[in-house]
């Protein structure tokens, strides 16, 4: 395996007090689709944005392509595309227009009518860029990123805010570029995005790496790769029964919804049932699932994912 | 390094490759900036037809008159008609109207404006009400008083002859279309380069485009080229509107007059850049520039000329660089003046736009 991109104590201070960014290492692999999980804040724009050569490190090195921003700017940006977040581009310029502008800038580009074509554009070329929908403009600027023939794509929140049909289109797109040998570094709050889309995973809080995996290493790390939840009609005296039930690992309570990880729930529910029935309560709500990252994300950080 | 070597299999397609030569990011920077312009409705009024209606509306407001004729009352009593003949029997009859009216009625109009002059005869004589601080009441006081005298029979002692000059050149449209054409080049320099960066810069497009391998330089060229093709439609708009509605005279050579247009329309961009050069959002950026254009507005001769302000503060003014643009232009176009003659002006431009993009450079922010 060949790594593409990584860094080593990244570390960005912003102001001498707000520490963004506290010593960060990843390695990505060469046609890889990597995600940098996270809740807002956490730092994962600031990193990519140092990866990205837009922003200068307190301290910590960045190597891509075998190259580093400080030797090589010019170079590098001819292999990475990047899509950053929220960029309002032009409203003034067509589709067209947008994209041949920016592949006027790269040596080697794509041709500007495959783009159009890949990323369902087509239809769209003539329009001014703001008669565009929220999907087709978020298309449009990941197709500003892809029409430099890029090795390396960045992608900064690229699905926040679309509808779930323009999601999947951007996913189609990203998956594409992977096929073609591409590598993708991508930051996203959507657990479902990370699970589906990404290969390996970095779990950021507080500008660091708490977790780092494939998303089924991820879930597997879970003690207990189910979760049992379930909520009562009347508040019951809580003497730390839950915890006692056979293959319950951890319990978490939030205002009366009780979550259980469980290896087995076969095993426990019957149990929960006759405690629940010795108890004189009732039950108003019981599921089981499979363990996702969110509960990765909360039982290492004690918060959920979108929590602000 | 060694995975430069390896050819890029792209996601896309790619069955003709394009290879870029050195000048298309710049080529499509100023294709797409010429097109953002010309699609903006607003920048079309502003830049192109706002300063030929300002010129048409003071060009009318304050055209020179050929035989400007003076209004006066007359406040009817039994003398009233004996003015009236007087005046008839003058020959400079036609360029003075008078109405006969009741006193209360005639000196209300008098106070609004209307009547620049009453006039009231009883046994005693005749009796002006006039306003010194009027100037057409003070000439139609001295006017209807001579025109009254001689037809009563007053004779001149002195024997005087009057030749009449009034050619293109001296009059107040002669002042205004180069200001105008200064002031312009100011205005669109400013909120072209300045207000259109700070946009950018909010939109997050100044990042994407740094994110690209654009170079910096090419952006910053094609923004000046931008204003340099601008200036030669402004150029071309206010003179040909002066030479055609107003029959003016341009007395310079048109090279030199496109010259010092190029010279002030970069200038002002590079003060434009200036402003633009940190500040995050547009309300600022737009603050920013009225602060820097108002003094100018004021103060560099655009509708009236600077020297009604106090000597001590000439030099002052003669150093703005809209004083010198607006001086440059006026010499050449309305005295026919060359360049050379016109250095020192030229220098107060290049020095205020040299230093403003330098500084600008020095703290411009991308992101």
């Amino acid at each position: 395996m060949e790594t593409v991109v990584s860094c080593r104590g990244l570390k960005k201070t912003y102001d001498r007090k707000v520490e963004a960014v506290r010593g960060l290492d990843l390695a990505i692999q060469a046609g890889e689709c990597f995600g940098l999980l996270g809740p807002n804040g956490a730092g994962k724009t600031t990193t990519i944005e140092i990866l990205e050569g837009l922003l200068t490190p307190t301290s910590g090195e960045v190597e891509i392509l075998g190259m580093t921003w400080q030797a090589h700017e010019q170079e590098l940006r001819e292999w990475l595309g990047v899509s950053l977040q929220e960029t309002r581009l032009s409203e003034k310029l067509t589709v067209r227009e947008t994209l041949e502008l920016f592949a006027s800038f790269y040596h080697r580009p794509n041709s500007v009518p495959a783009v159009l074509e890949e990323l369902s554009l087509g239809e769209k070329a003539d329009a001014l860029v703001g008669k565009l929908s929220g999907g087709q403009k978020q298309r449009l600027a990941v197709a500003t990123a892809l029409v430099g023939n890029p090795k390396i794509l960045f992608l900064d929140e690229p699905t926040t805010g679309l509808d779930p049909q323009s999601r999947r289109q951007l996913w189609d797109i990203i998956r594409q570029f992977q096929q073609g040998r591409g590598t993708v570094l991508l930051t996203t709050h959507y657990m479902d995005e990370a699970e589906r889309l990404c290969d390996r995973l970095a779990i950021i809080d507080h500008g660091q790496i708490i977790a780092a995996g494939t998303p089924s290493e991820l879930s597997a790390r879970l003690s207990g790769h189910h979760v049992v939840e379930f909520a009562l009609s009347d508040a019951v005296n809580d003497d730390g029964v839950w915890s006692r039930l056979p293959g319950v690992q951890a319990v978490r309570n939030e205002d009366g919804h009780f979550s259980l990880q469980v290896e087995e729930p076969h095993e426990t529910i019957p149990a929960l049932l006759s405690v629940v029935q010795q108890k004189g309560a009732r039950l108003v709500h019981l599921t089981t699932r499979q363990a996702s990252l969110e509960d990765v994300f909360v039982q290492l950080t004690g918060r959920h994912l979108r929590e602000e | 390094m060694a995975y430069v070597e390896t050819p890029p299999t792209p996601a896309v397609a790619a069955s003709k490759m394009v290879t870029n030569g050195r000048w298309a990011g710049y080529r499509h920077l100023l294709g797409a900036r010429m097109k953002e312009l010309w699609r903006e409705p607003e920048v079309i009024f502003w830049v192109f037809v706002f300063p030929l209606l300002l010129a048409l509306g003071l060009g009318i407001a304050f055209r020179n008159k050929p035989a400007d004729i003076t209004t006066i009352a007359v406040v009817a009593n039994s003398h009233a008609q004996q003015v009236i003949d007087l005046l008839q029997r003058s020959p400079a009859k036609t360029a003075i109207h008078a109405d006969v009216l009741d006193a209360n009625v005639a000196f209300d109009r008098f106070r609004l404006g209307k009547y620049a002059l009453v006039v009231t005869a009883d046994d005693s004589g005749l009796h002006y009400r006039y306003d010194p601080a009027r100037p057409e009441s003070v000439l139609a006081r001295t006017q209807v008083d001579d025109v009254l005298q001689t037809a009563s029979g007053r004779n001149s002692p002195l024997k005087t002859e009057a030749t009449q000059s009034s050619q293109p050149g001296a009059r107040y449209i002669d002042f205004l279309v180069p200001g105008l054409l200064g002031m312009n080049l100011m205005n669109s320099g400013m909120w072209g380069i300045g207000f259109a960066i700070v946009e950018m810069r909010q939109r997050k497009l100044l990042k994407r485009f740094v994110a690209s391998p654009m170079r910096r330089t090419d952006f910053l060229l094609a923004m000046g080229s931008s204003r340099l093709v601008l200036m030669l439609i402004e150029v071309a708009l206010l003179l040909g509107f002066g030479v055609l509605v107003f029959h003016m005279r341009v007395e310079g050579s048109l090279l030199a007059i496109l010259l010092i247009g190029a010279l002030g329309a970069v200038s002002f961009g590079g003060i434009g850049l200036l402003t633009a050069s940190r500040a995050q959002k547009i309300e600022t950026v737009s603050g920013l520039i009225n602060l820097v254009m108002m003094p100018m507005w004021i103060f560099s001769g655009v509708f009236f000329s600077y020297e009604r302000f106090p000597q001590i503060v000439q030099p002052a003014i003669k150093a703005l660089p809209l004083t010198a643009l607006n001086d440059a232009l006026r010499a050449i176009i309305l005295q026919g003046e060359t360049l050379s003659s016109q250095a020192g002006r030229i220098i107060i431009l290049a020095v205020w736009g040299g230093v403003s993009f330098l500084l600008a450079l020095r703290w411009f922010r991308w992101t």
